[in-house]
């Protein structure tokens, strides 16, 4: 009697911690060798071969295609430079430089990866319709509201992520650290909605 | 003891579902695609809206063309023609995983052309052709199906139907 409720109260276990802990990776993109700049992540080993098992899962899951290393690397942030969630009510100011690539996008998600519904059809920037200033810096406003400038609605969604791809660029595996890469900052501001 | 043990038991079922969700996944990019590609042959992909998008994460500033492969009967030859901006073709095995990729200026021409093939079929090429065809691209395949994912960009909004005509004319054709 001992040998079975023992038996039984492992198999609780393994299931609760294993599949607990396979769901809680899953959901919290857990995947190691992510490039870290300021608070953009990316992946540039999940567009090769050499992707990790948690990746692959989480791709697979998902139903996305990852960027392939030879074509290019793609970054996301889901919050500001100080760690504040990406809120689509407030106004985000996303300004700075990118690193050399032929050309980048910058898209806004939903964090399950759909586009999101604005009066403006307008889900990102290419690289080409970016307003500059006179340093080469790009300055975008990410609000609910119209701005002038280059404005990327948000549609007023609670939570959002923004997806930064470079194309054709010596960006990659190789990349270490932020001087090689600069980012543009993410700075929440406190006008909301 | 018994939870000691649970607990060891639960990292191998951790691992084990790791490991075997890429196969058993039910709706992932190669599936989702499936209805909508044909095998050994490209479709232009629907461009993604905030209502559908038949993959999460699609770069609403390319057109997307895709070709499911089958190199069961022999190996695949691949044209694409180079839009006017960036254009470039991943290759993904059945299990989604990019093993390739290239873009229109390490192709260097006015469309990428590859041959597609397993390691075996590469083995069997016979060695004078392999000469004369010193131009010719060769990609080794890690498994016989997979997905051919050729992307166009437009860098602005008006540009996308030179993008998508670029792709219209895409070829994945078994030799």
């Amino acid at each position: 009697m001992r040998l079975l409720i023992g038996l039984l109260l492992s198999f609780v276990v393994a299931a609760g911690i294993g599949l607990g802990s396979s769901w809680y990776a899953l959901t919290q993109n857990l995947s190691f060798g992510a490039l870290e700049l300021g608070a953009w992540k990316g992946y540039p080993r999940n567009g090769t071969v050499g992707i990790d098992p948690y990746a692959r899962a989480v791709i697979a899951r998902n139903g996305e295609l990852p960027v392939g290393s030879g074509d290019g690397v793609a970054f996301t942030a889901a919050a500001d430079d100080s760690g504040r969630a990406l809120d689509g009510r407030c106004d985000v100011v996303v300004r700075g430089t990118t690193p050399p690539a032929r050309y980048f996008t910058i898209t806004l998600y939903t964090s399950s990866g759909q586009l999101v519904a604005n009066s403006l059809d307008r889900h990102g920037f290419t690289s080409q319709e970016l307003v500059r200033d006179a340093s080469g810096e790009f300055e975008i406003m990410v609000s609910p509201r119209a701005r002038p400038g280059n404005w990327l609605p948000t549609g007023g969604v609670d939570s959002y992520l923004l997806m930064l791809r470079f194309y054709d660029t010596s960006l990659g595996v190789a990349t270490r650290a932020g001087r090689e890469a600069p980012m543009p900052a993410i700075r929440l501001t406190r006008v909301c909605q | 003891m018994w939870i000691a043990g649970g607990l060891v038991l639960g990292g191998i079922v951790h691992l084990a579902t790791i490991m075997a969700l890429p196969r058993t996944a039910s709706r992932d990019a190669y599936a989702r695609l499936a209805s909508l590609v044909p095998v050994n042959g490209f479709a232009l992909l629907p461009a993604p809206t905030s209502e559908s998008s038949i993959l999460p994460f699609m770069d609403p500033a390319f057109a997307v063309a895709a070709c499911r492969y089958d190199l069961a009967k022999g190996p695949v030859k691949l044209t694409v023609p180079v839009s006017p901006a960036y254009t470039s073709v991943t290759f993904y095995t059945r299990y989604d995983v990019a093993y390739y990729a290239i873009n229109d200026r390490a192709a260097g021409r006015r469309s990428i052309e590859l041959d597609l093939m397993t390691t075996k079929q590469r083995g069997d090429l016979p060695d004078d052709e392999e000469v004369t065809a010193a131009d010719r691209l060769i990609v080794e395949s890690p498994s016989l199906t997979g997905v051919i994912v050729a992307r166009a960009l437009a860098p602005e909004p008006s540009l996308l139907s030179a993008a998508t005509a670029a792709l219209r004319a895409a070829q994945c054709k078994q030799q």
